[in-house]
């Protein structure tokens, strides 16, 4: 009996982590769906962006208030963590607050946590508020109806709980509050409890203990489903994040091959292709469904924080189109889900469901009505680029449809005939000279 | 005026044995479309001044191939890429010049992957240059005192983080320069980019350009200035839109920097 909760505790650690890893690999795997894409490269600026971007949130402080928080909640949440570890060393030897013995340095430790306990709590308020009182703009676009916004708030309840725990079960350890060293917050909640009995405030101090731990193993779990998952992959996405400049849209392998082709007189267009020449040739050219985007796409868009800072600096969106660099990413990842579920119950093989990307979640409307200007690129707090996805679907759209919009059709024609986008001789375009 | 202008092509140069200093790659806008031939002028005028050995390719000029690109049409990009690349490195091209945000990306970002390798210069870079190689100078004159705000080009700015160089430019010729509230790596785009300019806008409620036209004139200014054809169209149709086109004229910076010399 007496080594019960150890036990149990060791039981739910296996459950909480085991499940975790479990949908860690299923994210993997659902992420390496994607084309494959060289970034090997340049790993130093990689790091250094790593380091710049994730780790110093270097992007979220361009809009201070909502970055100075959400660097309080960062900060708060990364340094109380440590906490985390203590409790998990108590919960298998069933020992209690094996750290205090280093006396003032825990003290301090302790006394740290609460502080940060504290305004992480007043930050998320603050989040909750923006969301739901002051109804700021980005929050209410159409694609935030629904489980986003509920992820959005939950993700804020999770936390206040948390931190709540935390504090409630500094203030219940009587021997904690009676060392006086680190109870900075926790001193002033004592006495809401003064009037329980000694052994009323340990079993709340338990229940505490307990809820925080199974808490965090639940809110760990609960990552892979919602827009949370950023904590972790904003690391990965901004280590592969585009290096070259903003402008610099990748050239189409598949096509500069048929190019040289056409191009080079010695290649005899009617020789039989050479042994294993036909696999090279890409079933399509740009991408109608996740699995024709890139792996590092796909990455973006399970990285995707939902926080719409890209919408709201979208010129489209700004004037009323449909377009929304948001919902560009989160109907990425919506849709990959889908194709996810459905490997996992075909036995592995994705089996066609008669859906794809295009179409089912993304219109055409929408990717018509980009200008390319890179605002959602440089906007994303995370290296996001949502532009690329859609121009690769455009690509799709016109070099497998021909479903452009008849005068971008025309426009193309003008330039395959005399060289410019309008009706023009090339033979008139030094004209303007004697003009 | 015109006559005066002086404009050899590579052709020229070839057949004399010489190599210019560089090649002025004057765009499709540039070279056929009313407002920005006036910017293709005015920039060879300033050529001129400074005595710059340059060349166009005049008829051997072809599109880039960007809108094709930005619409999705990757073939017949890269078809008007390669050809563009196989002219001029017949030539031996090493350095290029152009008013055009557009053409600078392309053929700067995206035609070195293709075999094509040059040291590309917007015109506001090239001008600036020149400046302070003591090859021109610039002074205000009708523009001294006036308040001008600039405009951003997404494929100068945040595609390719030229921010400074027209801007030093306006502040070169004594005016006042103000900010929109959203400039530099935060400008709005002015509707015309990834091949917008050759359809119409997609179902909304406002024109992109009539929404960037109003935070230009938020500032007050007297000229919008643009450093791109595509911006300088749609800034001029925002400015109409707005009935404000007596109050304030919308100028490339080499028109600006042209006009204040009396060129
Ligand atoms: S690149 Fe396209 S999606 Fe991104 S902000 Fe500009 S118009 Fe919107
Ligand atoms: S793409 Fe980036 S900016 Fe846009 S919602 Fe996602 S995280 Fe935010």
């Amino acid at each position: 009996m007496e080594y019960l909760p150890q036990l149990l505790f060791a039981v739910a650690l296996v459950i909480g982590i085991g499940y975790f890893a479990r949908n860690v690999k299923k994210l993997m795997r659902n992420i390496k769906l994607g084309r494959a894409m060289d970034v090997s490269d340049n790993k130093s600026q990689r790091w250094k962006n790593m380091t710049m971007i994730a780790l110093g949130q270097s992007k979220m402080v361009k809009r201070p208030i909502a970055g100075f928080l959400h660097v309080v909640v960062y900060v708060g949440f990364v340094v109380i963590n440590i906490e985390v570890l203590e409790i998990i060393i108590d919960g298998l030897t069933g020992k209690h607050r094996v750290f205090s013995s280093a006396g003032s340095i825990y003290g301090f430790l302790i006394g740290t946590f609460e502080i940060l306990a504290v305004l992480v709590f007043v930050s998320v308020v603050i989040f909750w508020l923006r969301r739901n009182v002051i109804k700021l703009k980005r929050f209410l676009s159409s694609e935030m109806k629904g489980w986003p916004k509920s992820d959005g708030n939950m993700i804020l309840y999770f936390e206040m709980v948390l931190m709540t725990l935390f504090l409630v079960m500094n203030a219940t350890d009587l021997k904690f509050q009676a060392m006086d060293s680190g109870n900075i917050i926790s001193q002033y909640i004592t006495p809401w409890f003064s009037n329980f009995s000694e052994h009323s405030i340990h079993l709340i101090e338990r229940s505490a203990w307990w809820f925080h731990i199974l808490g965090i193993l639940v809110f760990l779990n609960y990552l892979y489903f919602s827009k949370h998952l950023h904590i972790l992959l904003a690391f990965p996405n901004t280590y592969y994040g585009k290096l070259t400049p903003k402008g610099q849209f990748e050239n189409n392998e598949a096509v500069t091959k048929e190019v040289k082709m056409m191009m080079d007189p010695n290649v005899d267009p009617f020789a039989a292709p050479p042994e294993g020449a036909e696999a090279a040739v890409p079933a399509k050219f740009g991408a109608s469904d996740v699995q024709d985007l890139s792996w590092v796409n796909l990455l973006n868009a399970y990285t995707c924080t939902e926080c719409g800072r890209c919408t709201s600096e979208c010129p489209a969106n700004q004037t009323g189109k449909a377009l929304s660099p948001r919902k560009i990413m989160m109907d990425t990842r919506d849709r990959l889900e889908e194709v996810g579920k459905n490997i996992d119950s075909n036995k592995g093989s994705f089996k066609d469901d008669g859906k794809q990307l295009l179409g089912d979640y993304i219109t055409n409307e929408e990717l018509w009505a980009c200008t390319s200007c890179n605002a959602c690129v440089e906007a994303c707090p995370v290296s996001i680029d949502p532009l690329n996805i859609i121009m690769q679907m455009r690509q799709y759209l016109v070099m497998e449809q021909s479903a452009a919009p008849m005068e971008l059709n025309n426009m193309m024609t003008n330039i395959e005939n005399n060289g410019a986008p309008w009706p023009y001789n090339q033979m008139d375009r030094l004209n303007w000279k004697n003009e | 005026m015109s006559e005066l202008l002086k404009v050899p092509t590579m052709a020229e140069f070839m057949a004399a044995g010489k190599q210019p200093e560089v090649l002025f790659w004057v765009g499709c806008a540039g070279s056929f479309d009313d407002r920005a031939k006036k910017i293709t002028k005015a920039f060879v005028k300033l050529l001129n001044k400074a005595n710059v050995e340059f060349a166009v390719l005049g008829t051997e000029e072809s599109c880039t191939g960007d809108p094709a690109k930005r619409s999705g049409n990757e073939f017949l990009f890269q078809m008007q890429a390669v050809t563009n690349i196989e002219v001029m490195n017949a030539y031996e091209i090493k350095k290029i010049v152009t008013a055009c945000p557009h053409c600078f990306n392309t053929i700067k970002n995206e035609y070195p992957e293709l075999g094509g390798n040059y040291e590309v210069m917007h015109h506001t870079q090239f001008l600036k240059t020149l400046l302070s190689e003591g090859r021109l100078t610039i002074e205000g004159g009708q523009y001294k005192g006036k308040r001008i705000t600039f405009h951003d080009p997404c494929y100068l700015g945040r595609a390719n983080q030229v921010y400074e160089a027209p801007r030093d430019l306006i502040r070169k010729l004594d005016a006042e320069l103000v900010e929109m509230k959203s400039c530099k790596s935060r400008g709005l785009c002015c509707g015309a980019g990834g091949a917008q300019m050759f359809k119409e806008p997609e179902k909304g409620n406002k024109d992109i350009n009539v929404e960037r036209t109003e935070q230009a004139l938020e500032t007050k200014p007297q000229i919008i200035a643009a450093g791109c054809p595509f911006c300088n169209t749609m800034m001029t149709d925002g400015v109409k839109n707005k009935e404000k086109e007596n109050d304030v004229a919308v100028m490339d910076i080499a028109e600006l920097i042209a006009n204040a010399q009396d060129l």
